[in-house]
């Protein structure tokens, strides 16, 4: 390689537009942390199988750690740092991770949140089961995914409009 | 009293203290991206550093050429083990008593050691400069096997211990052996078994894993040389003892060493130890004179800092013929890679590995352990245990099954004959522990009934029934565990870390208006400490959690503590939250008392304050008392109302808990499909149940995914295998089965508020109600005890072994 | 891990594209979903020096009805093919498979051309297409030729791909109504290879298979088409004993290396497992037999 390749991108950020100069190689999960400070979207496996990374593009979820900055030219992206309403109230999904207890290190919540509120746009009313199918790109260590589940049917419940009742153990 | 007036349950309510539901203060950043971890600081000026990791297992190094490496422009530095010499740094003592190097010094002992530190402007440079070292290698022959490691040919692992017949926990009987350890009453336990009835002898081994956190180890040091102070942000588990041993190797006062634990992805253990690449990292900085970021990738974490169990024990049982146990005899092969890097305390080189008696009353017991070198990663931390109890758990849990099984006794009943019964405790056991609290027959007969024992019993008889008829090709396996955990290290008499006594401590200041900041010495990692110590402060103080700040992790302002781990936070740093918050209740007492003219003896504690005995419109609120503290303070007491409280536990708590699992495996492909697993945890006093359900949610899925098949494995020349989240078994919400918990609630006698602790029990005694159910499920075809782990593949190959 | 440098390509077109791989030539590779590549290259397992971007080729998108067939763009999506009204109504066996890819995200960018045209014996797509009798349709620098899936693979990353061409499409012809498909996957967890997993595809009238074709997925350096085991249950109505013979024949092809996923022995037998489940189900779904 001789002199390293730069290049210009345009994405919009959160609803706002951003321009950069970016090498080709650079992930875009370094993009989003490094260059435009939003360490919401975490890195914990490097290998695409922890959805840590997981940002909304384009209304589908992907793996930011696993995408160059350059393939997102054009793009609009969603990180967790976006995920609240417009009026600054928290989202349903960010409510509900917090009334069904759906965390607790933190670390993968962004991402699980980011593929939950996808999920929830592809599937609505989602079942438990369809729930679990749809969250298999993120893993989680500390919850065993019960509380994130409940979390999600939290979500949905209210953003369906309804209030939502835990199933009885 | 107007309508007004709060009620007392209104009042109590208010207050969200021990007991209650409350929902955590830590997510509200968590769950909009505000979390602040280690990767996430970015400081002026930052380099990145990383490692040239070994390709063998073992080999002299005969060359490192950082030619190329160095003329990459961005590059600033390449650290070896020469460079580190000059500074004795090259090998650091690790928590074991043992040394370790900390870039390669001459040879490298496992693969994936670190050999050489490239510093550059930043990860992406770093990454490219780490391609064009060159090393050039000798190999040398490669021990992976335990038990080949004392072979009287073996090759020699650690020349730097070449000669030494003493280690840190005495003699060193081979060139590879690292210690042996034994308690118990040898004489009487061999009699014991010379006159038993009935025997059982097993190697029952628990195979090398890694906790493997969301967030892998990472560090960002900061040396000023002006001030000549060192700034260090990590992932540290135990802040304090890192500031304690950092000074120490660097000779850096300790008060010019700030280090600080942000927001930490998750421990499990993983974070607890020194690693390489902390002082390698602060080295760098002090070279370059610019802050140094070092990052693990995930292939790092697994293959190198901090692997958990490879522990093959034999153990063996005497009994009567009725199923009363007569004795336990264990050894215990303890492979610890190439340096004895186990975070244990200093004094224990098998950790707590003695409650391996379990929830029994044997009437004696021996157990000695021998540890070993091997080319593997160092490590043998406490992975969501107390140190070395998962593995106590697992070898007296699977005994006692092949013992019942051996009896044609039902795994429960023999148990409940064994159990140490309510009215012996505090009990000690015959390998020296005093047992604080329990009631075993409670738990476990409540499990047995809420699962349906007897039914599933049944159930399972008629399914063996049909499986020999060749009706179905699934065997149906019921698990029973029943563990007693040992957490809360401490007894500072014989718990440290390098010397540094296992107390904990808390500090806690009310403000004039009431509200309150409280720092501790433990260091959250996803327990939700912010939420929990407030909830203790609560219902001591009558303030509200809501105006209580809790803060951890930064050691200029946190009393000094050993951190979080091995369960110990509720145990000695709750206790001495609530030893704190009774000292300033003592002082607001006599405010109290000076502000209603009355004696402190004519008062009585309501609630959020104190109140007039027989006249109860005579009170003051906490929040009165404080103001008054301050401003008011009755003559000749000194202003303020803060306290400190440095609290060494009287005795480690013992919490408990009886599991059952039940499995249906497909013979044909060894698939074990998890049917239902009940879990009920004893934890004495629970402070926030909301938090406990999720601890054991968490430990559960963990023992899961180590008892069906997560695990590092080594090929024989020393490769490790599948140390990606391809390969290592962490499971996805799909695979993981539901969990039911329960509980029961036995106070521990001497904790202030009587709680014992629980992050790790689900673990403990998850592991073995998932291997009892595979055993129990392969039973009755003639098998006694199949290895974990548990994954399909070998449990097809069990089916086959036996003929189905 | 960090991939390392490359300069970047963005062709427009199809023939751009298979100029820039032709001028570039052996240090270039195309870049679809990048779900494969990007962790190989961050491994620096792969460090191509120049990547050729598919992400903005017009002519690689659409799952298109043609005379006799479906044709599916190479840069179709996992996800794409997973929301396919036509493909879950004719060639359910591929929603199946797809579903079983690794997970939502990585479906969401993980193209079929990408998953059929890299040779990794661990992708689940090319023993569906040998399955299907699918063809791939190969750009190059003089035009297009079209490749059966079934001679299409050589060894483990070697297939019959040139230097310099593109794989543009994939036409699978569509199976009459009728058929019953299935796909059966072991594996480890969600995101795993195979340990072995099976496509069958078969038809049958008045209660006996007519026709029937099985291929098998990461059990051999390539995928395999299990053309005994299929003969062997035409003409069956799959009792017990031909079930066991098509296992058989199955695991006598099948040549899987010890991994991970287990012995090689045990991953063979898994391969008739998975043979005799497939067609157990597939047999299930044949209608109006």
């Amino acid at each position: 390689m001789s002199e390293t390749q730069t290049l210009p991108i345009t994405v919009t950020v959160n609803g706002s537009k951003v321009q950069r100069f970016v090498e080709p190689r650079t992930l875009l999960v370094h993009f989003l942390r490094e260059d435009l400070g939003l360490t919401g979207t975490h890195i914990g496996c490097d290998t695409s199988h922890c959805g840590a990374c997981t940002v909304e593009i384009d209304g589908e979820s992907i793996k930011s750690c696993t995408t160059f900055a350059v393939q997102a030219n054009g793009s609009s992206i969603t990180t967790v740092e976006g995920l609240a309403n417009a009026d600054g109230t928290l989202h349903a999904l960010q409510e509900g991770f917090r009334q069904m207890h759906g965390l607790q290190c933190g670390f993968c919540t962004p991402g699980m949140l980011m593929r939950a509120k996808v999920l929830l746009t592809e599937n609505p009313d989602p079942s438990e089961e369809e729930i679990r199918f749809g969250i298999a790109g993120n893993l989680c260590r500390c919850t065993g995914y019960q509380n994130i589940v409940k979390a999600i049917q939290f979500a949905a419940a209210r953003l369906n409009g309804r209030t939502f009742q835990e199933a009885a153990e | 009293m107007n309508d007004m007036t709060p009620t007392r349950a209104e009042r109590e309510a208010r207050l969200e203290g021990m007991g209650c539901k409350r929902k955590r203060v830590e997510d509200v950043r968590f769950t909009q991206g505000k979390g602040n971890y280690v990767d996430d600081i970015k400081l002026p000026g930052m380099l990145h550093g990383d490692f040239v990791r070994s390709q063998f297992g073992h080999a002299r190094i005969k060359k490192i050429d950082a030619s190329k490496a160095l003329a990459l422009p961005g590059v600033l530095a390449v650290i070896t083990a020469e460079e580190l010499k000059p500074l004795g740094l090259h090998w650091m003592p690790t928590l074991a008593g043992d040394v370790q190097a900390v870039l390669a010094d001459g040879k490298v002992c496992f693969q994936n050691q670190e050999i050489a530190f490239v510093v550059a402007e930043n990860r992406y440079i770093t990454d490219d400069a780490l391609q064009l070292i060159e090393v050039e290698y000798e190999e040398l022959p490669v021990i992976v096997d335990p038990f080949k490691s004392m072979a009287p040919d073996a090759p020699v692992l650690r020349p730097d211990l070449d000669g030494k017949t003493t280690g840190a926990h005495g003699a060193r009987k081979h060139h590879n052996h690292i210690f042996e350890w034994s308690v118990g009453d040898k004489a009487a336990t061999d009699e014991a078994f010379a006159q038993a009835e009935i025997t059982v002898n097993h190697l029952i081994s628990y195979h090398r894993t890694h906790p493997s956190p969301l967030e892998t180890c990472q560090a960002i040091a900061s040396f000023d040389k002006v001030k000549g102070e060192l700034t260090v942000y990590g992932t540290f588990q135990a802040p304090h003892v890192i500031r304690t041993v950092a000074s120490l190797l660097s000779k850096i006062p300790e008060h010019k060493i700030h280090v600080v634990s942000p927001d930490i992805g998750g421990g499990f253990g993983n974070k607890v130890g020194a690693y390489s690449g902390y002082i390698c990292a602060i080295v760098a900085s002090i070279v370059t004179g610019r802050p140094v970021k070092w990052v693990e990738d995930r292939m790092e974490n697994l293959s190198t800092t901090s692997f958990a169990r490879d522990y093959h024990m034999t153990a063996e049982l005497a009994a009567t013929r009725d199923g009363r146990v007569t004795g336990l005899r264990v050894h215990v092969l303890a492979d610890h890679g190439a340096f004895d890097a186990c975070a244990d305390p200093s004094k224990w080189p098998a950790g707590f590995f003695n409650i391996v008696t379990g929830s029994y009353d044997f009437p004696v017991a021996h157990l000695s352990v021998d540890g070993v070198y091997t080319n593997k990663a160092p490590g043998g931390v406490a992975y969501r245990c107390s140190f070395r109890v998962t593995e106590a758990a697992y070898c007296i849990e699977r005994s006692m099954d092949i013992l019942a099984q051996k009896l044609g006794m039902d795994p429960a009943d023999l148990r409940m004959k064994n159990f140490i019964r309510r009215e012996q405790f505090p009990y000690q056991s015959a390998l020296g522990w005093e047992y604080d609290s329990g009631d075993y027959h409670l738990a476990l007969q409540k499990a047995m009934d809420t699962v349906g024992y007897r039914q599933l019993r049944a159930e399972q008889a008629a399914k063996r029934e049909a499986f020999k008829r060749g009706e179905t090709r699934d065997l149906m396996g019921i698990g029973v565990s029943f563990f007693t955990e040992i957490v809360g290290a401490g007894p500072s008499k014989n718990c440290d870390i390098l010397g540094v006594a296992m107390f904990d401590s808390a500090e806690i200041r009310i403000h004039p208006t009431g509200s309150i900041i409280a720092r501790m010495g433990s260091k959250s990692q996803g327990q939700g400490h912010e939420t929990t110590w407030a909830q203790i402060i609560a219902t001591e103080l009558g303030i509200p959690a809501d105006d209580i700040m809790i803060e951890e992790g930064n050691t200029d302002t946190a009393p000094y503590g050993l951190g979080t781990y091995g369960s110990r936070s509720t145990p000695v740093a709750g206790a001495a939250i609530a030893m704190a918050a009774r000292k300033i209740k003592n002082k607001a007492q006599m405010i109290a008392a000076h502000l209603l003219e009355v004696s402190e003896y004519d008062l009585e504690w309501d609630i959020d304050g104190f109140r007039v005995k027989g006249n109860p419109e005579r009170a003051k609120t906490m929040k009165e008392i404080a103001w008054a503290a301050y401003n008011a303070p009755p003559p000749g007491l000194e202003p303020g109302l803060e306290a400190v409280n440095y609290y060494d536990p009287p005795n480690m708590t013992y919490p408990f808990g009886a599991y059952i699992c039940v499995m249906d495996i497909d013979v044909d492909t060894g698939v074990a499909k998890i049917r239902r697993f009940y879990a009920l945890d004893d934890c004495g006093t629970r402070i926030n149940p909301m938090i406990i359900e999720g601890q054991v949610h968490g430990g559960l899925t963990e023992a899961f995914a180590i008892a069906m098949g997560q695990e590092i494995k080594y090929d024989e020349i020393g490769n490790v295998m599948g140390a990606s989240f391809m390969d290592f078994f962490l499971p996805t919400a799909v695979e993981t089965p539901h969990w039911e918990t329960d509980f029961t609630v036995t106070p521990s006698p001497h904790h202030p508020i009587g709680a014992k602790g629980v992050g790790e029990s689900p673990n403990v005694g998850g592991v073995p109600a998932f291997s009892n159910a595979v055993n129990d499920a392969f039973g009755f075809l003639g098998s006694t005890h199949i290895q974990m782990p548990h994954d399909a593949w070998r449990l097809w190959e069990a089916a086959r072994r036996l003929g189905v | 891990m960090i991939p390392g440098p490359f300069t970047y390509h963005r062709p427009a077109s199809i023939e751009e594209a298979v100029g820039l791989l032709v001028s570039l030539g052996e240090e270039s590779r195309p870049l679809a979903g990048g779900q494969s590549l990007i962790p190989m290259m961050k491994l620096r397992m792969a460090t191509p020096e120049h990547l050729v971007d598919l992400g903005g080729v017009a002519g690689l998108k659409g799952i298109d009805v043609e005379p006799g067939g479906i044709r599916i763009g190479a840069a179709v999506t996992q996800a794409q093919v997973i929301g396919s009204a036509l493909i879950a109504d004719r060639l359910p066996i591929l929603r199946d498979a797809a579903l079983q890819i690794a997970d939502p995200q990585v479906r969401t960018r993980g193209t079929i051309g990408g998953n059929v045209a890299n040779g990794d014996p661990g992708n689940d797509m090319p023993a569906v297409m040998q399955c299907l009798g699918a063809s791939y349709v190969l750009a190059g620098p003089s035009g297009e030729r079209s490749v059966a899936a079934r001679d299409f693979y050589l060894g483990p990353y070697f297939t019959l791909l040139e230097p310099g061409e593109l794989l543009v499409a994939v036409r699978i012809p569509l199976p009459s109504a009728g058929h019953g498909q299935a796909y059966e996957k072991l594996k480890r967890k969600i995101g795993d290879y195979a340990t072995a997993a099976a496509a069958v595809i078969l038809s049958a009238t008045a209660g006996r298979i007519a026709t029937a074709s099985i291929a098998l997925t990461n059990v051999a350096p390539t995928p395999l088409l299990a053309e005994e085991a299929a003969r062997l249950v035409v003409g069956t109505s799959l009792d017990a004993a031909t079930l066991k013979a098509a296992s058989a024949a199955a695991k006598a092809i099948a040549d899987p290396a010890a991994d991970g996923r287990g012995t090689a022995e045990y991953r063979r037998e898994m391969a008739g497992v998975m043979v005799a489940r497939a067609l157990v189900k597939a047999f299930g779904r044949v209608k109006g037999a």
